[in-house]
């Protein structure tokens, strides 16, 4: 871990104002994740501002019906709220499919929206990685690929994103709520995190002094016909090789509306609106989840170690929808 | 704008000698005022600092549990925590959680049940199962399974594991009754 | 007269329990000091070359770095291999820490930062400057088999393969059924949940106490003593608890070297922990390519057995384990071939892992013995029955004892064999196939020259110590019985001492021995107070067992007793009165008995697993193992049945999870944390069911015991290989079997 200064924020005006006057500042939260990269040597921020204190870490209903959670709120505190239990519990399940009971006890919301790869090259300063170390090149098209992404990849990085939280969120259409130096802004949650592209250093479309104050989720929340599936190398405390949050609201045994995401493929929650709309007012049935998962991983390319992912996509997409659909009520 | 002293908005340079600062820690019921530096993270400062060795490090990066201890009763990763920004806070370690000569019930029940070999995870897995059980989220021994998934055994303990918390459990549930 | 047993086949609970439940317990890198220093260890990024320039100026430039250590500033050190050989060697040219500027494998050690604290030492170690320049590397077993050669073999306890016998080959063209496969097993890291260390007190008069995570602390201090050219009244190695090893700490790791040189240069004490990451930059279990060829007639005679391997070693070691010898132990055939070879990998030298060579090797081959029992239609246990063999025909001995047939009989009924439909896909729970495997399981077991010392004092206190170690089997636990036992006294009143060189001689604590080696030790010292106690008893007049004919005389509860009448009696402090003696002291070598010599002492087990696979997305939970062993005499079940379960989940996580991936153009192994190098957690492991079968043994060690350490994990991967098999029909002949093999 490199010298760095740290500094105590007491407002959200304090902490953006010390990252907008150091780039390579950083916030932080629950620290597990920016501890982990400082102590591997890949993260070296000069200024590590402590937002802990910031009145961040309500759980409350907004005007609309939906549900606001405050950054600061732990991974624990929302998987475990009543509320979040039983109006989104697709949000409850997929965080308690993540990490460990102790991380979860220290993750914060908005921390966990800026999780960064789990690719071994990008982790490993003795390999070349363009995420980490632009024009490096990377190690992993041609090396050991097996957890990573066969969409939305670029020539530079094919790297995906760990959280399952953001699966979740993806899928609900949530909306991040930020403040930076040029005020505050929404973003809804499919603009939030980026493709590689020709940058994968930058996981998000956020600004670098921008700080997210809450998580804004929208009054549906698909409670009766939703579910998330992770698919992993082992039982509990591993990252997904793929998992589908599946929400569906149902009309008799008709589809009325379908949201699919999917995580461990593509460096952000991968959704494709024109599949799930495959769904529309069709019968739920095994043939038309086929259908829908058969057209989520259209164009998905394998790099060898990972290519199984592509049938295995396929296969939870199915699985995860025959759930959802059978589900009746609550967690 | 209000700025705390010492933070150092506009330009100062990151440190490259320690610059310590003072921070208030309950550990074991004992208070403690220590300077420290800002990238030490609780793990180290309980080893090497205070000298509390029970608290593990297995692999430092919140992959193993072996660091896991219970902050203001909440079991955390302690090797991913700076200690900095656990000042004011209550910290309990494995040292901590008997009363004089008679074991915590956790304690009691993973020697009763072998629930250990090596016992280099142990103290993770007790703080751990402390932790658990207070979350009080745990009904069946799946769930004990699942929640007590954070703390890798290497040794292969597990089945003996879960026979201790659930042993534990039984007697504190009768603990309560009397 | 013999005493009866009060103390050997008690459940009793670990004597070093409350030590480790309480955070009491320190092992190797907990021990601090005043003044201690903290080395941390750089690590080289190519897997074969040159170092061309080192810079640490700017690791200098920190206050509170004192030093870096590199091939260029070293002090000089002898040159020649035999200084740097260790107990657990194999033939070669062992390695060097900062021998010169050749990098032979990624992540070698090439520089120690040494610093006033922890986090100064890792910040420093970031900021050295390393420039190579890389040769072309070759990691890659598969690429490289064809250079594969028969290996030299200096190592201890290998055994050659056998001698082919019969006409093999010729064999299995004529057999009316027959199997012919190949099997792949990864490379695996032993990963203790200790990281390795050595924390270093250097004293002023520069003598070092060293606490070194070991297997064996008279190996270290060996090492110490021969590469720094110390006496060793000048090195004392202390090793009180070892938070596992499985093999990892059977020879000494360069972070111990790294500390000794770092202390002895800066006359400071010095402590060197390696990072997770570093735990996978020494010994591994080898990568194999094996081929195993059964022949059978149609009524399930074995008659061809070969057993191929191609097992992986380093550019400057031989590392040789016994991989194909157990099917010619396991089953009687009369044409028997089998072949060993080993191919150099630009890798470190692997090292033993839990039950090395058979938990590999009788993976392949039980695989194998699955296939052959499905191709003939035949119970796979009837199929084991049929062969099973009266002698070992690799030496053609007779077993000193082998009730396998018992655990066969045992396990399947405990599991519930005798429901199984041998269809395969015949077993369905909802998304869920279900499947039943079963395998066998063999390893030594061994006995090894050992000593131990006991003292009994007038407070009636036994201290018994040897230079073994408890890598959490349980040593200090069933050595405290044996000798409790032996005197008739309570638990409380023993003390056994370990893991300090300056105690008798013990061997490396591996390959399941130590219960007979130095249990033995520690019987026979025991043994020898008790002959000083009765004769102070029998021969001191006015003793109340004046005259009582030795064999006469027991020992319980702390006194002497004449056994016909158990009135008469002394305590144990007062037949040391009647002696005239404060205290007695005994130390013993105990040697295996040269009756041994005509038996092959083996452990064997029967493993019986079930899993469940789910169709669609593949992955494999095991839901239940049952492992029936035969052991000789169990000596303390509670600690037993917890060395087998450890062993089974082993078993399971080698199926299953566990394989260190290597980037071949790197040349480096890339999943190297706990993240990604699996190994089971809680919810990973179900219902583990444990059976010990009667066993008789009077000849494999003076205890009846035989070592359980390794025994658990022989035979699960291929019971819960053969379950996938019957659940899916998809025979997976790669280890560990992950989800996207069975798409």
């Amino acid at each position: 871990m490199n010298r760095f200064s740290y500094v105590r924020a007491r407002d959200a005006r304090e902490a953006v104002d010390v990252v907008s006057a150091h780039p390579t500042a950083r916030f932080i939260g629950g620290g597990t994740n920016l501890l982990d990269l400082m102590k591997e040597h890949v993260t070296h921020p000069s200024h590590v501002v402590d937002i802990t204190r910031l009145p961040l870490k309500g759980i409350e209903d907004t005007p609309d019906g939906g549900l606001r959670i405050g950054a600061l709120v732990t991974n624990s505190e929302v998987a475990w709220n009543a509320e979040v239990k039983r109006r989104y519990p697709l949000l409850s399940k997929a965080i308690l499919a993540g990490a460990s009971p102790q991380l979860r006890n220290m993750a914060t919301t908005g921390g966990n929206l800026l999780q960064r790869t789990r690719c071994y090259y990008f982790y490993d300063v003795g390999t070349p990685c363009n995420k980490r170390e632009p024009g490096s090149g990377c190690g992993a098209k041609t090396g050991f690929n097996r957890i990573h992404a066969i969409l939305g990849t670029s020539e530079q990085c094919i790297a995906t994103h760990p959280s399952d939280m953001c699966v979740a969120l993806a899928a609900l259409e949530a909306v991040v709520r930020v403040t930076g130096k040029d005020g505050e802004r929404a973003i809804p949650f499919a603009d939030f995190h980026r493709l590689p592209g020709d940058t994968p250093q930058l996981d998000t479309n956020l600004k670098p002094d921008e700080l997210i104050t809450a998580v804004e989720l929208p009054p549906e929340g698909f409670a009766a016909h939703s579910t998330y599936l992770k698919v992993r190398d082992r039982a509990s405390y591993a990252f997904a090789l793929v998992s589908v949050a599946a929400a569906l609201t149902l009309d008799g045994g008709h589809v009325r509306s379908a949201r699919v995401a999917l995580g461990g493929v593509a460096h952000k929650p991968w959704r494709n609106p024109e599949a799930e709309a495959l769904l529309t007012g069709k019968p739920a049935t095994r043939e038309h989840f086929q259908a829908v998962a058969d057209a989520l991983v259209r164009g998905a390319k394998g790099f060898g170690h990972n290519t199984f992912k592509i049938e295995l996509a396929k296969r939870s997409v199915v699985r995860a929808l025959e759930e959802a659909a059978g589900r009746e009520g609550q967690p | 704008m209000k700025r705390s002293e010492g933070s150092t908005v506009g330009g100062v340079a990151p440190p490259e000698e320690p610059t310590k600062q003072r921070l208030s820690l309950r550990v074991n019921g004992a208070e403690k005022q220590l300077d420290v530096a800002p990238w030490t993270t609780l793990l180290d400062l309980l080893r090497e600092t205070l000298d509390l060795t029970g608290t593990k490090k297995g692999c430092d990066h919140g992959q193993c549990g072996a660091c896991t201890v219970l902050v203001d009763g909440q079991r955390i990763n302690s090797c991913l925590t700076l200690a900095i920004m656990k000042d004011g806070c209550e910290v309990t370690t494995v040292e901590g959680l008997a009363r004089g000569d008679a074991l915590h019930p956790v304690q009691e029940a993973f020697i009763e049940q072998d629930a250990f070999q090596c016992g280099y995870c142990t103290p993770g897995q007790i703080c751990s199962a402390v932790g658990m059980l207070a979350e009080g989220h745990a009904r069946t021994d799946d769930d004990i399974r699942e929640q007590m998934s954070g703390n890798l055994c290497r040794c292969g303990a597990y089945p003996h594991i879960l026979a201790a918390i659930q042993q534990a459990r039984r007697t504190s549930a009768k603990g309560e009754g009397t | 007269m013999t005493t009866p047993s009060t103390q050997l086949g008690r459940p009793v609970n670990r004597v070093d329990g409350r030590a480790k439940v309480t955070g009491e317990a320190r092992y190797a890198g907990e021990f601090n000091v005043p003044g201690l220093l903290y080395g941390q260890v750089v690590s080289s990024t190519i897997a074969r070359g040159r170092i061309k320039s080192i810079d640490a100026s700017e690791a200098l430039r920190l206050p509170g770095v004192l030093r870096v250590f590199t091939h260029e500033n070293r002090p000089s050190l002898p040159w020649f291999d035999r200084k740097y050989r260790d107990d657990d060697a194999p033939s070669g040219s062992p390695f060097r820490p900062l021998h010169n500027d050749k990098v032979v494998y990624s992540g070698q050690p090439v520089a120690l930062v040494v610093a006033e604290t922890f986090e100064l030492a890792r910040h420093a170690a970031s900021l050295v400057r390393i420039e190579y320049k890389p040769d072309s590397h070759e990691t890659d077993l598969r690429a490289q088999r064809k250079k594969a050669y028969a290996p030299r073999q200096g190592k201890d306890g290998f055994e050659p393969p056998p001698k082919p016998w019969g006409h093999a080959d010729k064999a299995l063209d004529k057999a009316a059924v027959k199997v012919d496969a190949e099997y792949e097993t990864p490379v695996e890291h032993h990963n203790p949940m200790e990281p390795h260390a050595s924390t270093v007190i250097h004293e002023d008069d520069g003598t070092l106490t060293i606490y070194d995570k070991t297997q064996g602390v008279l190996n270290s201090q060996t090492y110490v003593c021969n590469v720094f050219d110390l006496p060793k009244e000048q090195v004392r190695v202390r090793s009180p608890f070892v938070g596992g090893a499985f093999g990892s700490g059977l020879r000494p790791q360069y972070q111990l070297f790294l500390a000794v040189l770092a202390a002895r240069e800066l006359k400071r004490s010095v402590r060197v922990t390696l990072t997770r990451e570093q735990m996978f930059t020494f010994g591994h279990r080898p990568a194999t390519l094996q081929r195993v060829a059964l022949g059978a007639s149609a009524d399930g005679t074995l008659e061809a057995l070969i057993h191929e391997a191609v097992s992986e070693t380093s550019s400057f070691e031989d590392y040789i384990e016994v991989l194909v010898n157990w099917g010619s132990m396991l089953y009687r055939c009369d044409n028997v071939r089998a072949d060993y070879k080993v191919a150099a990998l630009d890798c470190y030298t692997p090292i033993d892992m839990r039950a090395p060579g058979a938990a590999i090797g009788v993976y392949a081959l039980e695989s194998a013995m699955d296939e052959l029992a499905h191709a003939l239609r035949m119970d796979p246990i009837a199929l084991r029955l049929k062969n099973y063999s009266e002698r070992d025909q690799n030496k053609d001995k007779p077993y000193s004892s082998k009730e396998l047939r018992a655990c066969y009989q045992q396990g399947a009924e405990r599991f519930g064999w005798a429901r199984r439909n041998p269809e395969p896909r015949s077993m369905r729970e909802g998304h869920e196939l279900v499947g039943w495997g079963m395998a066998t399981g063999i390893w030594d077991a061994m006995q090894q020259p050992a000593s131990a010392k006991a003292v009994l004092g007038l407070d009636g206190r036994l201290v018994v110590s040897s230079a073994t170690a408890d890598i959490g089997t349980g040593t200090y636990t069933v050595m405290t019985q044996i000798a409790a036992d032996t005197l008739g006294l309570p638990i409380e009143s023993v003390t056994f001492k370990l893991g300090d060189s300056s105690l008798p001689m013990a061997p490396l604590e591996g390959g399941s021995w130590t219960v007979a080696s130095v249990g033995s030790a520690v019987k026979e010292a025991c043994e020898k107070l008790r002959e000083q106690l009765v004769t102070f008893a029998r021969k001191t007049k006015g003793s109340p067992l004046a005259g009582v004919g030795a064999e006469e005389v027991v020992f319980a509860e702390g006194q002497l007793r004449n056994a016909s009448d158990p009135s008469r009696a002394v305590s144990i402090v007062e037949a040391m009165r009647l002696g005239g003696v404060t205290h007695l002291e005994e130390q013993t070598s105990a040697v295996p008995s040269p009756k041994q010599q005509a038996y092959t002492r083996c452990v064997h087990s029967a493993v019986f697993a079930e899993v469940k696979v789910d169709e669609a997305l593949g992955t494999v939970r095991v839901t239940r193992v049952v492992s029936a062993v035969a052991g000789g005499r169990v000596l303390n079940p509670k600690t037993a049945r917890s060395q087998v379960m450890g062993g089974v989940v082993w078993g399971i996580s080698m199926a299953l999870h566990e394989e260190t991936a290597l980037d071949h153009t790197l040349g480096r192994f890339m999943n190297h944390n706990y993240a990604e190098y699996h190994v089971p957690v809680n919810a990973d492991v179900r219902d583990i069911d444990v059976i010990f079968v009667d066993e008789d043994d009077t000849v494999v060690n003076p205890l009846g015991a035989k070592g359980l350490g390794e025994i658990g994990i022989v035979g699960v991967a291929a019971a819960v290989a053969n379950a996938v098999f019957h659940a899916t029909g998809r025979r997976v002949r790669g280890l560990p079997i992950t989800l996207d093999k069975l798409l």
